[in-house]
């Protein structure tokens, strides 16, 4: 009985988060234009989706801004833990809670105070100041990735390492980052996955380029077309295949520090 | 064996580690030298200063001040990967990464030594650590005594003036750690390398040593060979630190005669002052049970404990002193028992410095 209560509980929690979305995606199918009747089954929006040529160029805008924020937070992320590993306590709990800040500050506040800094700087706001703003937020989630597997490692590898010959720089790249590597991976895909995810942050730093989620809302403004349901369906796809390889990665990680 | 050549030497070195607002003296005015071929350990208790004193050697910390000779150079510039010293860490510190063949090359790699090169010494290194044939294996999938000995090879193979070994059989269990003390010994007599030897098991040091440094407080209390250490220690710490020891309060009437409460007693030492206060260290092994009746010293048993090789067993004395005695022949608990102690097998020190 008590069972039967939490099934039903946790369905009900499941139909109203996942509801919306399953309606979406039932319509992106639809043959028909209409939103109140199911006329049959087909991938017409799928493919005028893909020759719609704004959109092919939002998709482009937002794979490779994801692929180059990725791989250049990672890049930063991955040396500024090593550097807060080896900090001391006390400055190390500051730099941490100073990295932690973005991740909680709202998106919006975020945004807006990229967009002004870079107005103030007079740079001219598209596409690398997306970028650019895409590697700012991107950065902690790489350290707070590759901080644990850091902590995790002994201790006494980097100095084994600088023992037997090794120079510092040597020792970072034969020991230290084969040992963190797993984290480094999963901090690129969080990057990667955050930065495909984003809305707030990309459009008040940039103006007139548009990645996909830009053009979903800017679309809706107009009149949501079909093409989008398609669209937004795909992004829903891809940003939950992401995040089930991060929790997949994740799990393992716990399972392997318990070992 | 040992040369007369004083490879390393520790002049006057100070180190303080600073923690936030707190301060910690680790080493105190430390001198010390170490000759080439020696087999020296470093005995104390934990945080008496004996791994710091292994990390200055090899260059993972920096004095706070004094000087670290190698080879009659000023090392104090030179950063680790530039010394001619190799580690043998606690807990081995292999690469996980790799296989216990790279593992162990990872020095010569950096050398840029010849592949073929590289592989003869490797394959000579894992048959002097008994592990011929291990080339391919994961360093993860080896036993601790396993990997403890990769860790040997790893450093031993860049054929280092010193090897130092920061406890390196402390997570064995009893039986290994023997074999391995003896194996280690002979590596060092076959070798001819220096070794600096950490740990704070005295049976250990006492095992394998040419000498014995006795560390606490971030202070050296004594440094002798392993018989004079245990034989002769220089004051209270040493004593008890080392082996089990009775230690009585005393004074020294003049030279060779020693007063415990109300009992003389002829012993050996002389060089004090007439009426000096000391201390009188007896072994437990080196009192003799006998009949009351021809005893210099009578009491009673309180307990008895079987340690199998003795029964060690602690007597109270007529003076209210407590004997911890070791013998082979059983008292019980409560039987009256008299004490024989030879001159020689008593031993004076001097009073610590508070």
């Amino acid at each position: 009985m008590k069972r039967a209560v939490k099934n039903i509980y946790m369905g009900l929690l499941l139909v109203f988060l996942y509801a919306p979305i399953l309606v979406m995606i039932v319509l992106s199918f639809n043959s028909g234009k209409s939103r109140g009747n199911i006329t049959g089954f087909s991938f017409r929006w799928y493919i005028e989706l893909f020759q719609n040529e704004q959109i092919l160029q939002a998709l482009y805008n937002t794979i490779v801004i994801a692929v180059l924020a990725a791989l250049l937070a990672t890049a930063i992320g991955t040396l500024a833990s090593v550097g807060i590993y080896a900090l001391k306590r006390k400055p190390q709990a500051l730099v941490l809670n100073i990295t932690y800040l973005p991740i909680v500050n709202p998106e919006i506040v975020t945004g807006i105070s990229l967009m002004i800094l870079y107005l103030f700087m007079q740079l001219e706001l598209g596409f690398f100041t997306m970028l650019l703003s895409h590697i700012a937020f991107n950065i902690p989630y790489v350290i707070f990735s590759v901080l644990p597997r850091l902590r995790q490692m002994d201790s006494n590898l980097y100095e084994a390492a600088l023992d037997l010959g090794a120079s510092p720089l040597y020792a970072l790249r034969k020991v230290i980052l084969p040992e963190i590597m797993p984290g480094v991976v999963t901090g690129a895909l969080m990057a990667f996955t955050m930065s495909i995810d984003d809305f707030i942050i990309s459009y008040f730093t940039s103006s007139g380029v548009q990645n996909l989620s830009i053009y979903v809302y800017s679309s809706a403004k107009r009149g949501i077309e079909p093409t989008v349901y398609a669209l937004s369906t795909l992004m829903f796809v891809t940003v939950l295949t992401l995040l089930l390889i991060l929790n997949r990665r994740s799990a393992r990680e716990r399972s392997a520090a318990k070992v | 064996m040992v040369e007369d050549f004083r490879l390393i030497e520790l002049k006057d070195i100070t180190k303080v580690f600073t923690d936030a607002d707190a301060e910690k003296v680790a080493l105190d005015h430390l001198n010390l030298y170490i000759r080439k071929r020696e087999f020296v350990t470093l005995l104390g208790p934990s945080g008496c200063g004996k791994t710091t004193m292994l990390r200055l050697i090899a260059g993972f910390d920096t004095p706070t001040s004094g000087e670290i000779l190698i080879n009659g150079k000023d090392v104090s510039a030179i950063p680790p990967y530039q010394r001619q010293v190799n580690t043998v860490f606690q807990r081995y510190a292999l690469f996980p990464h790799l296989n216990v063949a790279d593992n162990i090359a990872f020095g010569l790699n950096i050398k840029k030594m010849d592949r073929a090169v590289i592989e003869k010494k490797v394959a000579a290194m894992l048959e002097l650590v008994g592990l011929s044939g291990y080339q391919k294996r994961k360093v993860t999938s080896l036993s601790g005594g396993e990997q403890q000995r990769i860790a040997i090879a790893r450093a031993l193979v860049n054929e280092p003036e010193v090897l130092l070994l920061d406890e390196p059989l402390g997570a064995l269990d009893l039986k290994k750690r023997k074999e391995m003390q003896i194996e280690l010994k002979n590596m060092q007599q076959q070798l001819g390398i220096t070794f600096i030897y950490v740990t704070h098991d005295q049976e250990e040091a006492l095992t394998m040593s040419d000498t014995v440094v006795v560390m606490s407080g971030g202070r050296i209390q004594q440094i002798g060979k392993p018989q004079d250490v245990y034989n002769e220690p220089k004051n209270h710490f040493v004593a008890d630190f080392i082996g089990e020891s009775n230690i009585f309060p005393g004074v020294m009437i003049k030279d060779e005669l020693v007063r415990l409460g109300n009992l003389e007693m002829d012993c050996v030492d002389k060089g004090f002052a007439p009426n000096e206060p000391i201390e009188i260290v007896i072994r437990p092994e080196d009192i003799y049970m006998v009949n009351p009746e021809h005893a210099q010293i009578t009491g009673i048993v309180e307990s008895v404990v079987f340690k199998g090789v003795h029964y060690e067993m602690m007597i109270r004395d007529t003076q209210d002193h407590l004997w911890m005695v070791q013998d082979t022949t059983f008292r019980e608990a409560g039987a009256s028992v008299g004490l024989i102690i030879r001159p020689e097998d008593i031993h004076i020190m001097k009073l610590m410095e508070a």
